[in-house]
């Protein structure tokens, strides 16, 4: 066949021509697009006007000052998002829950609703959604415009030129800072990017650790937390820089993970070489403010929340499900946590929360908004909500905070949910798109399970520790 | 009245805005396809966006686009289809984003292939542009970022360019819009045949080499008589592209 006549003539000539034809033809190339470019182009004396990307590279990718510029433009970040969201959140939440609730709960008696019809839309999918908008909106609305204007400025090359020796010593590809730091906005995203990474190696690497990048789907469970929490132990004047360093920490902490990880991977299961690359340092671009802001505010914002609200509307239906049927003299929920209680505690966490992140699995932003629905219906405090299964009405922080305590929530408790909101599972969406891209069960159970193991091994060693000096 | 004057403007046949219906991502039933290719950060996305009005995001960093977005446009009376792909410097190595790219110019047969450059970058950028060149003839250069190039004091001479490359350069900022009616009147009469281009082949091969080329080329024109990109088939057989070896193997990409 003539096919295998021109295959054939290739493998000769190969052989004639012997080694170095990749370079050769490169060479070719090279000195092709010089000509050609000398021909067209011709520069101006004045280089001067180069200086300025120069000179600003030198600052914010210099070995005294990259890192702490880096975290300095991270806590102003998050220290604007968490001082910014909590007015509006309220406003919201007031808005959302002590108002229309109510209102659509007195439309469906008038409209003669039977009492379990209300109860499983209006207590159960419309309260989940206006709790997911209310807690979700304004930290994203805050925290994605001011990561695109980032972004687009063209600070994240240099950011994954700062960190690139890190990867490099923990065997791992130097790309892996850009889809990193696309795992901090979605890691489904940044798992998607993994696809600039040539090698496959260091692309499984780059997937298995992406989970350690806070989500934005976890960004307002930490901040919530830590808002309650960790910003009350200090003077009211300083519990938002308090909450703030602490969220850092744990976002600090995803990146150890991320490089420790990467490391053990690259030591035992994906043995191998790290291979090189080039990276280009895009000129600074001041970003077009207004674009950012449309963009930011339709692609990421509403995207984010409308799949936050898919997620959650069949999960407030499944809460207060689990909370109204009831097996023998208990609801399904009460048992459950009961079961889970027991676990919980040896991990310094509580029933509510696991079986929160059981039906949360699908997405991590309606964590918050479980956990308080359940916490709610055990702790049965008196005054709030109007069944099993309702979430109540809250207009603010202090309160959400009460309402936590008041199910027995501690210090240590707080910690450990925000560590294991760090450490656990990737979300329903990022597992399924780890599948798609590795098409592989066998990295893709691997993925899904270990950031669940290290999340149970480090709870339950702060747990341990804090009983035992407290 | 003001607004008479605009839409004279508008309307007046040299602007190819006025005849630009942007059709965000419907994109049935198109006469032509377009593929939208060039090195990472030049603002494929933008021009994409500019030409689709589409909000694709865009982002100052190489590696924003991995997968290829698809979008339409219609022109006069024809309806166009166009590829964002993901950006590459080269078409030599096979990462799976340089594959994306390199797979579609060679096995999607688009109509047109638009190779948008940086401006300010030239030399760099020509390296994929060659590339390029050597799998489709039909192609249109647009070289972006103008404003950026004239901001660093940098002088493009985009006639001299044309001649050497052998197909139409359109400089542009895709940002303001500078530069994209010309740049879809350019599209059309290059699609339609209007403009006919006859693309720089790259020289400075070594001998031996050439001569390698023209015997497999031969041999492969004898194969496949339709084939428009012997040459660079020939190259990648010589280089062991496995792929291309499976694609010889089955003549995926032949036309008709």
């Amino acid at each position: 066949m003539d096919k295998n006549n021109i295959l054939n003539t290739s493998n000769d000539l190969r052989w004639q021509i012997g080694e170095g034809f990749h370079d050769k033809l490169t060479e070719a190339i090279y000195a092709d697009a010089s000509t050609i470019a000398q021909n067209a182009v011709t520069k101006k004396g004045d280089v001067k006007k180069f200086r300025f990307d120069k000179s600003l590279d030198k600052i914010v990718t210099s070995k005294t000052w990259g890192f702490p510029i880096m975290i300095l433009i991270l806590s102003v970040v998050l220290w604007l998002t968490i001082i910014g969201a909590n007015y509006p959140s309220g406003l919201l939440a007031q808005l959302l829950l002590d108002n229309v609730h109510p209102w659509l709960k007195n439309l469906a008696n008038l409209a003669g609703f039977p009492w379990w019809l209300s109860g499983f839309l209006i207590d159960g999918v419309y309260l989940a959604l206006a709790w997911v908008i209310a807690v979700m909106l304004p930290p994203m609305a805050i925290f994605f415009p001011l990561f695109t204007l980032l972004e687009d400025f063209g600070y994240l090359p240099r950011v994954a030129f700062n960190l690139d020796s890190l990867f490099k010593k923990s065997g791992a590809h130097g790309k892996q800072a850009l889809t990193m730091s696309m795992g901090f906005g979605c890691n489904a995203a940044g798992v998607v990017a993994t696809r600039i990474i040539d090698s496959p190696r260091e692309r499984l690497i780059a997937i298995i650790t992406n989970n350690f990048s806070l989500c934005n789907g976890r960004w307002p469970t930490q901040i919530l937390i830590a808002s309650i929490f960790i910003g009350a132990l200090a003077p009211a004047g300083f519990s938002g820089a308090l909450s703030t360093l602490s969220v850092i920490a744990i976002a600090l902490l995803g990146i150890f993970f991320t490089f420790t990880v990467s490391l053990f991977l690259s030591k035992t299961l994906l043995k191998g070489e790290v291979s090189s690359f080039t990276l280009e340092l895009p000129p600074y671009r001041p970003p077009d403010f207004w674009k950012t802001m449309y963009t930011s505010l339709i692609d990421r914002t509403l995207i984010v929340l409308w799949r936050a609200c898919v997620f959650a509307a069949p999960a407030g239906a499944v809460i207060w499900l689990i909370s109204n049927i009831t097996i023998g003299d208990a609801t399904i929920a009460h048992w459950m946590i009961d079961h889970l209680n027991g676990f919980g505690f040896i991990l310094g966490l509580n029933g509510v929360i696991l079986l929160a992140y059981i039906v949360a699995i699908p997405a991590n932003e309606i964590v918050i908004p479980t956990v308080l629905m359940l916490t709610v219906m055990t702790a049965s405090i008196a005054g709030v909500g109007a069944g099993n299964g309702v979430m109540f009405e809250l207009d603010s922080v202090t309160t959400t905070g009460e309402i936590l305590r008041a199910g027995g929530w501690t210090l240590l408790t707080a910690v450990n949910l925000m560590l294991f909101s760090l450490l656990h599972n990737p979300c329903s969406t990022t597992i399924y798109t780890i599948y798609k891209e590795t098409k592989s069960v066998k990295w893709t159970v691997i993925a899904s399970i270990l950031p669940l193991i290290l999340g149970f091994v480090v709870c339950f060693v702060i747990a341990q520790v804090w009983r035992i000096i407290f | 009245m003001q607004k008479a004057t605009k839409s004279a403007c508008e309307t007046c046949d040299l602007n190819a805005n006025a005849s630009l219906k942007k059709m965000g991502i419907n994109t049935e039933n198109t006469d032509y396809v377009i593929a939208l290719a060039g090195n990472p950060n030049t603002g494929k996305s933008t021009v994409f966006n500019a030409l689709t009005g589409l909000k694709q995001h865009t982002g100052n960093w190489p590696g924003k686009t991995v997968t290829r977005a698809e979008g339409g446009f219609g022109y006069n009376d024809k309806k166009f289809k166009i590829v964002d792909l993901p950006g590459t410097y080269s078409l030599l190595s096979t990462s799976q984003d340089e594959e994306v790219a390199r797979n579609f110019i060679l096995f999607g047969k688009p109509d047109v292939t638009v190779i948008v450059v940086d401006a300010s970058r030239l030399e760099r950028n020509l390296n994929l542009v060659l590339q390029i060149l050597e799998i489709t003839d039909k192609a249109v250069l647009c070289l972006n970022l103008m404003d950026e190039a004239k901001r660093l004091d940098i002088d493009i001479d985009d006639r001299a360019l044309a001649r050497d490359l052998g197909i139409p350069v359109i400089p542009a900022s895709a940002r303001s819009k500078e530069g994209i009616p010309e740049l879809i009147k350019t599209i059309n009469q290059v699609a339609n045949g209007e403009i006919k281009c006859k693309p720089h082949r790259i020289k400075n091969v070594p001998q031996s080499i050439e001569n390698a080329l023209n015997k497999l080329s031969k041999e492969i024109e004898k194969e496949y008589p339709s084939i428009p990109n012997s040459r660079w088939i020939a190259l990648r057989l010589l280089d062991g592209d496995e792929r291309i070896i499976e694609a010889v193997k089955s003549g995926e990409f032949i036309t008709e």
